[in-house]
């Protein structure tokens, strides 16, 4: 039967996934002791939860073969939390001599 | 009789069922919740003058661990849904049975770092980087504890539904799945940038 | 499947109609409700006038009921102007105007002019109208504790909101309360207009009331969370002495704040306004949706750009998102951030012209009704026009940095939600009252709330302009009293004040005639009373439970009046052949 195989085949794929998520934590801890420096500890820690993040999503949640609509409606979820995040960022920098936003 | 279309069978032009779009929706404003503490966590660093590296603060062993305790139940999650597929409700019960175990030894490990922290005197009013931490990580326990008390449910008395619609209850363990990886998704970013940044 | 009948289910009186979870129920629900915050906000604003019209005179009949705390020997003292400001302000957005607009308005007709048999979801729609009900009770009540309600501004700007008594905690959990009320029901109407549309409603079919909502719905889901996060950091400020909006080495009243500080005062005007901008177009977006369907009807001819107008809403709420600092000019941000945030405004403000144009443009040519609801509608037009002109300067950061913060700024806003949404909002309650009711309101009634409203408003509103040109500050509980270079403009306090309580005056015959109406107005001969074309109109009257008698099947747009060669001067969506 065709529906019992296909989902045996997602069973395999999930434990497949599993084992990647493990082995990226363990990377993602392991890195952390290296001191590279700020910047570099920053891309490199959200590289990773971000390949862990669309394991997840992708194979988890579906979302690899999931309806255009979902996908519609997440990409503009993504561009409005990048702007959030960015502008609100930017908005820190170019303030007139001295000033400052937290203190 | 059921006026409502489209609870379990897709509707054509979009190809979902109802809570599918729904559950996406609901996911779509958490993004913006949890985005807007780590843009706050953002500015607030930047602008610091001091800010503490996190694996200075935080006990990284514990995180870690919670991070793979989470990890192993969102597959335990899928299985149980995958379970659901196979007609095999024997494991589907075991596999969410599981997973809601898991839920609550994250809580119990973030209790014993909280209390931790607590017995040093490390409150959320002591510092901004305990604050955003603080709030981070109860947010997400309380999302942990929405998922145990509605995965608990479909566990027991909502499991009922397997025998008169099996379906639609194979949809709500999908749709309870959804909302669990994303519980485990924030905690994939929650961990590297509160612990080990 | 569906059918409108007697309800098989037999539901008893609690679940019909307290705990319901029928969309028509729980949009009368939030209308009831929110009718009532319109009303006591008003209210809190007519007992501010006094002051602003005779500052320092005890208020005359009122004053001996406020008591000591708020107004000793009946003169209003400042900080229960400043509670009366930011809960007006507070009421009529979240517990008045949004609820009446998405909630009563959106529940009750999205599904019906789409073809549907109810929300997608209607337990959750109930929890959304419950958890709104507690919003507000929370926000009512915090009237009465130590130091009164929030008196921070509707805005809660930190470090002024983090110290400012209990009541700010209060309004922080009714916000929380409103703030998910409002997302629950953001999920529900966008997975209802996407599912739940009857076979041949198209998107292109859709009224662009439900276009309108549609996109409220989506600003409402992704615009509010972080807000939802900022008022739960401000809640631990508040509660946990966080510090996460109070900067280092902040003096209170000569004692130094023993938090820690190391906190971003500008992190909350962020946040803020990230919800604020989009929410002023929550405001607006279903009140222009509301006038489209009642000017399409009253002209009896399709609306001129129909296609324009939806693409123009779907870019306006796309651009929402990023207009926010705008808000912000003089925060000291930089001129680099500054500009990109001009540039923005400057883009928004073209989607509003275009659809505010089309509409203008459809009168042209048509066979135009003047009914009541056709009255408030085309007085929308020009009310919102100058609400919107008026905007260009504050949107623009040089101008606005003579205009920000002043009564400027408080006439630019009330022009488009006061002659504005609110007109629109009556239009709509004139409009469908017969098909809720099965009867008519009173028109000689409908005439005095109407002339004398739009007459009023102008007089409150315009004169404001000029204040805040003179350099009249907003917030102030003397009115600008004590601004030597603003001397000129100070009588206008008087004439705005005797305005806003004629204006009051003058809600009294809508409001007699609604109440009366419903028990003794003139029954509509038919289900279709105005002869519109959209499908609310193919339901009994009222609508039963499943709405429609028999599935419906749309053939053609929303607007097909006086189509060429058809037997009358409008044919219904659901109507196969002309």
């Amino acid at each position: 039967m065709r529906g019992t195989h296909d989902i045996k085949q997602k069973i395999r794929k999930y434990w497949g996934v599993f084992t990647a998520l493990l082995i990226l934590t363990v990377v993602t801890v392991g890195i952390s002791y290296l001191k590279f420096g700020l910047a570099a500890a920053i891309i490199a820690a959200l590289t990773i939860a971000l390949i862990k993040g669309s394991l997840i999503a992708c194979f988890f949640m579906h979302l690899i073969s999931e309806r255009k609509l979902v996908y519609v409606i997440l990409g503009f979820v993504v561009f409005f939390f990048l702007s959030m995040m960015l502008l609100i960022y930017a908005s820190y920098f170019s303030l007139p001599g001295g000033a400052t936003y937290v203190s | 009789m059921e006026l409502m279309p489209y609870i379990v069978e897709e509707r054509k032009d979009t190809g979902l069922y109802n809570a599918k779009l729904g559950i996406w929706l609901f996911l779509s404003s958490e993004v913006m919740l949890f985005g807007a503490l780590f843009s706050s966590y953002v500015l607030l660093r930047t602008g610091a003058a001091h800010w503490p590296q996190g694996s200075s603060i935080l006990n990284v062993p514990m995180g870690a661990f919670n991070t793979v305790v989470l990890i192993a139940s969102s597959v335990s999650m899928v299985f149980a849904w995958a379970a659901l597929k196979e007609n095999k409700f024997g494991k589907f019960k075991f596999n969410l049975g599981i997973t809601i175990l898991l839920a609550l030894t994250f809580l119990v490990v973030k209790s014993f770092e909280y209390g931790a922290k607590f017995e040093h005197h490390m409150y959320p009013k002591t510092n901004t980087f305990l604050a955003i931490y603080f709030t981070l990580t109860a947010l997400h326990a309380l999302h942990v504890i929405g998922g145990i008390i509605v995965n608990s449910y479909f566990w027991g008395p909502g499991s009922k539904m397997w025998q008169t619609d099996p379906q639609r209850f194979t949809n709500r363990i999908e749709i309870a799945g959804i909302y669990w990886h994303f519980v485990d998704l924030v905690w994939i970013f929650l961990f590297p940038v509160l612990y080990l940044l | 499947m569906s059918h409108s009948h007697e309800d098989p289910r037999r539901l008893s009186f609690w679940r019909k109609y307290i705990f319901a979870t029928d969309h028509k129920i729980i949009g009368l629900q939030y209308g009831i409700t929110s009718l009532f915050f319109l009303l006591f906000g008003f209210c809190l604003m007519l007992l501010m006038r006094w002051q602003l019209a005779y500052p320092g005179e005890p208020i005359p009949w009122i004053g001996k009921f406020l008591g000591e705390s708020r107004a000793p020997g009946g003169i209003m003292l400042p900080e229960f102007y400043n509670e009366l400001g930011a809960m007006h302000g507070t009421i009529m957005v979240f517990l008045g105007v949004v609820p009446l607009v998405f909630g009563a308005f959106g529940n009750y007709f999205v599904p019906l002019q789409i073809g549907a048999p109810d929300m997608a979801f209607p337990k959750l729609n109930m929890t959304s109208y419950w958890l709104f009900f507690i919003g507000g009770v929370v926000m009512l009540a915090s009237f009465f504790l130590p130091g009164g309600a929030a008196n921070s501004g509707w805005t809660a700007y930190p470090p002024l909101a983090d110290i400012a008594p209990i009541g700010q905690t209060f309004w922080l959990i009714g916000m929380v309360f409103l703030i998910n009320s409002s997302l629950l029901g953001a999920i529900n109407f966008i997975a209802t207009v996407f599912q739940l549309r009857a076979e041949g409603m198209t998107f292109m079919r859709l009224p662009f009331f439900v276009w309108a909502q549609l996109v409220t719905a989506f600003l409402l889901l992704l615009a509010f969370p972080p807000l939802e996060a900022a008022g739960v950091m401000q809640l631990l400020d508040r509660v946990a002495h966080t510090s996460f909006f109070l900067p280092s080495g902040l003096v209170v009243s000569g004692e130094p704040l023993p938090e820690s500080g190391g906190g971003s005062v500008l992190l909350w005007q962020h946040l803020f306004w990230f919800l604020g901008h989009p929410e002023v177009y929550v405001l607006i977006l279903p009140a222009m949706g509301i006038v489209a369907e009642i000017i399409a009807n009253n002209i009896r001819k399709p609306l001129w750009g129909y296609k324009s107008m939806v693409y123009s809403v779907i870019f306006l709420g796309f651009m929402s998102f990023i207009v926010w600092a705008h808000h912000m000019y003089l925060t000291g941000m930089g001129t680099a951030i500054s500009a990109f945030f001009q540039t923005t405004t400057m883009i928004i403000s073209i989607p509003s012209v275009i659809i505010l144009t089309c509409l203008f443009l459809s009168l042209w040519g048509g066979s135009i009704r003047f009914n009541i609801p056709m009255l408030f509608a085309l007085s929308f037009l020009p009310m919102f026009g100058i609400g919107g002109l008026t905007g260009l300067p504050l949107g623009l950061a040089a101008p606005d940095i003579h205009l920000h913060d002043t009564y400027y700024v408080i006439a630019h806003f009330h022009y488009v939600v006061a002659p504005g949404t609110i007109f629109a909002l009556f239009a709509g309650i004139y409009y469908w009252f017969p098909k809720v009711t099965g009867r008519k309101m009173s028109e000689v009634l409908g005439h005095i709330h109407f002339w004398p409203s739009l007459f009023l408003m102008n007089c409150i509103f315009m004169p404001m302009f000029v204040q805040g040109l003179a350099g009249v500050s907003r917030r102030l509980y003397d009115g600008g009293q004590q601004y030597a270079h603003a001397q000129a403009t100070l009588p206008l306090n008087e004439m705005s004040s005797i305005c806003a309580w004629l204006l009051g005056l003058f809600q009294l015959p809508f409001i007699f005639n609604l109440i009366w109406s419903m028990l003794k107005g003139k029954k509509v001969a038919s289900d279709n009373p105005w002869e519109a074309t959209t499908l609310e109109w193919a339901t009994p009257t009222p609508p039963g439970h499943g709405n429609f008698v028999k599935v419906p099947k749309v053939y053609r747009g929303p607007y097909e009046y006086s189509v060429p060669g058809a037997a009358k001067d409008f044919t219904p969506q659901d109507q196969e052949r002309v």
